[in-house]
């Protein structure tokens, strides 16, 4: 159970110490390393990264949600579509997604050229691929559970009974 | 002219904390660990069925003891929560916050006069609500060697034996004690023997971190003895909306609501739905907060022994309650600690005896905050030794 808890407090917060993490659980130290190399090992945690807002940041970030719908054979499956795609570097994301279509699919790039280019070029022309959507996020409000409001005031009093 | 202020208001003391409000005002970087109230926002769900009950346009009055639906749904709570079993229509009222409760209940209650026995350190309201009364109080200090519990031998040296009236805060601001079931079945006892009535004032019932809550009521003999109170400012973070409740006999709770329909008629009625909701459907809000409390308890009490100060194992509400370091008076620590660091903290000694010595801290702070806060405390402790 504290590996979840660990896990837990990693996805609120992965730069949490693991001092931090041994204070808030109630474990040792020790405890806490070998319940994130543990967690690290099995693939449970894949990785760390920065949750950013693009927006406050001058350099142009462009940022596409991909819908695409795509035809099996015998011969090719959803893994296969995926592992092909998956090694773009611009492809954030990719998941296979019940509903009106088949994969779920994150870009980014430096221009909106950049990202219509990789699309049209790169992704559309698969073969199994019948069909792309692109949304071009224009605001984001919320990643990786963080939100993005400017960090609201606190209006509580300094001291109340 | 100048008003002739009535004895009872002249009696009670401006608040121990006022002062430190200029101070902190003084300041912008305050971090404050002073308040007693939640970081997090409603639940939305709470906070929607407020905004559709506006848009509906019910916002007239509601029956002088709250809607019914919402009375039992009260009950409906108390039953699953603590296995309390009382009757929406005579035995639960609604109130403009749980404070409110208490003020009706103390005027109810108390002739000039009586005694009331109080269990400190507590919660900075009831001695003034006791006073304005016209009552008067009897301390019951509790400490740190007995885990901040009440016990008969705290309540015979008080002379508690001879009072009218023994107030309860469990779990307890400020010290975040809790009284488990065995703590509490001798003072049930010791309330029959002597024919106390017992308020209980269990507004942090579900911020109990360590085994279950239980309330004073559900034990043999008490519920006819006992009004609890509780309401909807801590665990469902609703302090801003006013909403709190009293369970008690039904003659107890008729005798409060002839106050308090005079008073406040009834109870804010947009609070009423958004409480509705609350005990509807946000109880998985209220778990996920609880999780966070507890997280955040167990950061601090872990950084105040890192830190060196003493501090007492707290198992409930949002609070702990270091001792200062030797060489300050608990109003010291705080005025510097706020000066010097720009940390707020209450001294334990405003919450009547058995506080001096300590700190109030509160944790219904993020916990970067907290982190900053605690390393601001530690540098100030550095800085003295």
């Amino acid at each position: 159970m504290s590996e979840r808890e660990v896990l837990e407090l990693l996805r609120e917060n992965a730069r949490y110490s693991t001092a931090d993490i041994a204070r808030m659980t109630d474990l040792e130290e020790d405890e806490v390393e070998a319940a994130i190399e543990e967690l690290e090992a099995t693939g449970v945690v894949r990785g760390y990264q920065a949750v950013v807002d693009w927006d406050k940041l001058e350099d142009e970030r462009v940022r596409a949600e991909v819908e695409l719908n795509v035809r099996l054979d015998r011969e090719t499956g959803y893994d296969d579509i995926s592992q092909r795609l998956a090694r773009f570097p611009q492809v954030k994301a990719l998941r296979l997604v019940s509903g009106d279509y088949d994969f779920d699919m994150e870009v980014e790039g430096d221009s909106i050229r950049e990202v219509s280019q990789f699309i049209s070029e790169k992704v559309a022309p698969v073969p199994e691929i019948t069909q792309t959507v692109t949304h071009y996020v224009m605001t984001s409000y919320k990643e990786n559970g963080i939100e993005f409001g400017d960090g609201e005031d606190d209006e509580r009093l300094s001291f109340s009974p | 002219m100048t008003f002739e202020l009535s004895d009872r208001v002249q009696t009670v003391p401006p608040s121990g904390i006022r002062r430190f409000f200029e101070i902190a005002e003084e300041r912008d970087d305050v971090i404050s660990l002073g308040v007693g109230e939640p970081d997090f926002a409603t639940p939305w769900a709470a906070r929607d069925a407020a905004i559709t009950s506006l848009e509906q346009g019910k916002t007239s009055y509601t029956a002088n003891r709250g809607r019914r639906d919402l009375r039992e749904a009260i009950a409906d709570y108390v039953a699953d929560r603590f296995d309390l079993g009382y009757d929406p229509d005579e035995e639960i009222i609604v109130t403009a916050g749980a404070s409110e409760a208490v003020d009706l209940a103390f005027r109810s209650f108390v002739d000039p006069g009586d005694t009331v026995a109080i269990a400190q350190p507590s919660y900075i309201s009831y001695e003034p609500g006791v006073i304005f009364a016209g009552g008067e109080v009897l301390p019951v200090p509790t400490d740190e060697e007995d885990d901040f519990r009440l016990t008969v031998e705290g309540l015979e040296e008080a002379g508690a034996d001879e009072a009218d009236m023994l107030v309860l805060c469990y779990p307890n601001n400020p010290t975040g004690a809790i009284m488990p079931a065995e703590d509490l079945e001798p003072i049930a006892e010791f309330a029959r023997e002597h024919d106390l009535t017992v308020l209980s004032d269990e507004i942090y019932a579900e911020l109990t971190y360590d085994g279950e809550h239980t309330s004073i009521a559900s034990f043999e003999g008490m519920r006819e003895r006992t009004i609890v109170f509780n309401g909807f400012s801590k665990a469902h973070a609703m302090t801003g909306l006013r909403l709190g409740y009293a369970l008690g006999p039904a003659d107890a709770i008729a005798a409060m609501n002839k106050i308090h329909q005079y008073t406040m008629l009834s109870a804010p009625t947009t609070a009423q739905y958004a409480a509705l909701e609350a005990l509807d459907s946000c109880e998985n809000d209220v778990r996920e907060m609880v999780a966070q409390y507890d997280r955040r308890r167990q950061f601090v009490l872990s950084r105040f022994r890192e830190i060196g100060m003493d501090v007492f194992e707290a198992k409930g509400a949002f609070y702990c309650f270091p001792e200062v370091p030797e060489g300050f008076t608990a109003e010291e620590f705080a005025e510097e600690v706020l000066r010097e660091q720009g940390v707020a903290v209450v001294p334990g000694d405003v919450f009547g005896a058995g506080g001096d010595g300590h700190l109030r801290i509160s944790y219904a702070t993020g916990l970067e905050d907290l982190r900053e806060a605690l390393a601001r405390i530690e540098a100030f402790v550095d800085d003295h030794a």
